[in-house]
């Protein structure tokens, strides 16, 4: 199919952006446009008016500060993919970024994009979750800060309100003791995962400290396994199974209870990356 | 088309397989649609129309990308190559030729897209293995061969090529 008509407005600062959002209460950011411009295809979404941002200076990039490693909101998949920095200092994104879309999609795919549309099917909402990070967004009273565990609120729902644009992603530096781990079932490589499984935690002796597990594609949002995080941190990957509080509900791929067995197929899988040390 | 309220409708320039082209597109137009109907490009294909299939994989700026995901009035100051440009400059013969030899196309839908995505994976330089051809061309779906005589022609010309260079 075709799109509706719609009006078309490229923007060149973060402040006309959100004065347009605030005189056209239907209108959508175009950013990477890999997620919205196939709703827009399939009719799914009728926006009268797209404000295409790709010609905002200086949101694009990779910076480390302070032990954080900020990324611009406009980085494309493909150059987060292969920056040395991301590399380095956020390694469960490197490890999460090839099993996103495909490579014509990866060019590009925007990381805010993703996470501003919350796909709860999608990997790096849940990397967002598992690193404890955190997004900037501007909007008519200026610039705020949100976390990770206050962003995601429903089906492609976020915390951002009509008028926000997202800016950029804050994680946490890894340092020598960070553990990640990243999996995720999909039918054909580059497809949105039935489940996935994103995860940090801290080496701590033997053991594992701060394990944080995100779930992608058992819920309206991505979700926490808190319980299998409090298992897993006693070292016992089969506990860390049998608690598994994630509850998956059917969908067009699978059934809620092939979902929640193939979480704890993962949850081993994910469980020994973490135990290893890290290369 | 001159009838559209302002902004419905916005002036393009852009460099299309070398040739510079200026046009009033629709907003809502993606780039593979103005290809076809508005350049008469045929050779990318129109199939699944969101992001899935890959028939209408096109260069922009030299990255390969779906031209069904993107609009043409993005393309405004861009270079784009398809499959007609690749054809003509010679760059993709031999895997052109590798893929007849090989059986590995039938009904041709999806080859032009393929093509693009292969000499993606291979203008990279090295040789990629069997598993990294497979993953580069995941995202382009053929329903006739099952894949293995285009992985069969992509992996034998990454060879040629890498034979020829040393």
């Amino acid at each position: 199919m075709k799109p509706a008509p719609f009006a078309y407005r490229k923007v060149r600062t973060l402040d006309e952006a959100v004065a347009l959002l605030g005189e056209h209460a239907d209108a959508k950011l175009l950013a990477g446009g890999q997620s919205l411009i196939a709703t827009l295809n399939m009719r799914l979404s009728a926006p009268s008016l797209l404000i295409d941002i790709n010609g905002i200076g200086g949101l694009d990039g990779v910076a480390v500060k302070d032990g954080k490693i900020e990324i611009g909101a406009l980085t494309r998949h493909a150059q987060a993919e292969r920056s040395d920095l991301i590399a380095k200092h956020a390694p469960l994104i490197a490890r999460a970024m090839p099993h996103i879309g495909h490579a014509a999609i990866r060019n590009r795919g925007t990381l805010g994009g993703s996470i501003a549309f919350a796909d709860p099917a999608a990997e790096l909402p849940a990397c967002l979750l598992a690193l404890d990070g955190e997004v900037d967004a501007i909007g008519p009273k200026g610039k705020r800060t949100i976390k990770a565990d206050d962003f995601f609120k429903g089906l492609f729902e976020t915390a951002l309100g009509q008028q926000e644009v997202l800016t950029a992603i804050r994680l946490p530096a890894a340092t020598g003791a960070t553990r990640v781990g990243f999996t995720e079932l999909a039918r054909r490589h580059g497809d949105y995962a039935m489940v996935g499984l994103a995860a940090t935690a801290s080496a701590n002796g033997k053991g594992l400290a701060d394990v944080r597990l995100a779930y992608f594609g058992v819920g309206a949002t991505p979700v926490r396994a808190k319980k299998s995080e409090a298992a897993l941190a006693g070292g016992d990957i089969e506990a860390a199974v049998a608690a598994l509080d994630v509850d998956p509900t059917d969908d067009i791929q699978a059934s809620g209870a092939t979902k929640k067995h193939l979480a704890g197929v993962l949850l081993r899988r994910v469980g020994k990356q973490l135990m290893e040390a890290r290369a | 088309m001159s009838e559209l309220p302002p902004d419905l409708a916005i002036d393009i320039s852009l460099t299309v397989n070398g040739e510079p082209v200026s046009e009033r597109v629709e907003a809502r137009k993606t780039l593979v649609d103005f290809l076809r109907d508005d350049l008469a490009l045929t050779g990318s294909h129109v199939g699944c129309e969101h992001g899935v299939c890959g028939a209408c994989t096109v260069r922009v700026n030299g990255e390969i990308v779906r031209g069904c995901l993107m609009l043409a009035v993005q393309c405004d100051g861009v270079t784009v190559e398809t499959i007609e440009g690749l054809s003509d400059s010679g760059a993709v013969a031999d895997l052109q030729a590798a893929f007849e030899q090989r059986n590995a196309l039938q009904c041709g839908y999806c080859t032009p897209g393929m093509i693009a995505t292969a000499q993606d994976l291979l203008s990279r330089g090295s040789v990629p293995s069997r598993e990294e051809i497979r993953e580069h061309i995941s995202g382009n779906y053929c329903r006739c061969t099952g894949y293995q005589a285009i992985v069969d022609a992509v992996e034998a010309v990454a060879q040629q090529r890498a034979g020829a260079h040393k």
